[in-house]
């Protein structure tokens, strides 16, 4: 299998259509016959990026490479910049507004996902700038 | 238990029957969407009030047998829809999650 790349734009604040790119990601791994525990690590992963890139950085695009040997994501977001990435990165820290917790969003647990379904994981951020948050699946 | 069985269920009001030959393994309920994603069990019969497009996508993702969306609360059409285009198994019930997930409990103890 030689390499393959996809990419998606991710639209700001648009909640109807956050979790389509993973959604896709998903159907295209099926197809490509990657096993069924990879697609679940890299769905899982990837929706909460897509999600927090929806909610807290007005979008971004995705980049997902897949190889003979693991598939990386790259998210990349022009938000505002994440201030501690040590406390982001703890379960329960959120600063989802009312109007997305209302929507099931906010307990703080998506970076933990991220981490959790992904073998590697990396976050670039600069206040103001933006975040982009690099992810690495194996793919045995 | 499956899927199936819920269809003619006391209080259950189907939204979209999906597979109904899927089995349910046990009953899942939680409100937050990312806690969900990592801890709902595959093959549960999910029971929330949230209930909007992320809902479904966290359903799939998790492999849940089907959602409840309980407490009365309204499934939207976009919702409604979705869940028609994804073949995934959807209910409401007018009973608060708690009385919800312990009645399909009961069914599957039975
Ligand atoms: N791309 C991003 N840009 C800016 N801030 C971010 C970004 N991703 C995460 N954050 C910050 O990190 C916090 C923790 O993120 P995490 O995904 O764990 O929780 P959450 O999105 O608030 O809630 P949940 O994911 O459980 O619905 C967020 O509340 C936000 O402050
Ligand atoms: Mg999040």
């Amino acid at each position: 299998m030689s390499e393959v790349k996809l990419s998606y734009t991710i639209s700001g604040d648009d909640f109807t259509r956050a979790g389509e790119a993973s959604g896709d990601v998903k159907s295209k791994l099926k197809v490509l016959g990657v096993s069924p525990d990879i697609v679940r690590k890299v769905s899982i992963a990837l929706y909460e990026g897509e999600i927090n890139m929806v909610i807290h950085a007005h979008g971004g695009t995705i980049d997902v490479i897949i190889s003979e040997k693991d598939i990386t994501m790259v998210l990349a977001d022009k938000g505002p910049g994440i201030e501690n990435v040590e406390l982001a990165m703890q379960a329960g820290y959120s600063t989802a507004s009312e109007n997305v917790r209302a929507l099931g969003f906010g307990a703080g647990m998506g970076l933990p996902n991220m981490k959790k379904y992904s073998d590697e994981m990396k976050i670039d951020t600069r206040l103001g700038e933006g975040t982009t948050v690099t992810m690495k699946v194996l793919l045995q | 238990m499956t899927v199936e069985s819920l269809y003619t269920a006391d209080g259950m009001k189907m939204v979209c029957g999906g597979d109904g030959s899927k089995q349910i393994d046990g009953v899942y309920c939680c409100d937050m969407l990312s806690v969900a994603m990592s801890k709902a069990p595959a093959g549960s019969c999910w029971v929330t009030v949230v209930c909007n497009l992320n809902t479904l996508a966290v359903a799939s993702l998790t492999d849940c047998a089907c959602v409840i969306i309980a407490g009365g609360v309204l499934v939207g059409d976009d919702v409604k829809a979705k869940a028609e285009a994804e073949g995934i198994a959807l209910f409401s019930s007018e009973e608060p999650v708690f009385e919800t997930a312990l009645k399909v409990h009961g069914m599957l103890g039975a």
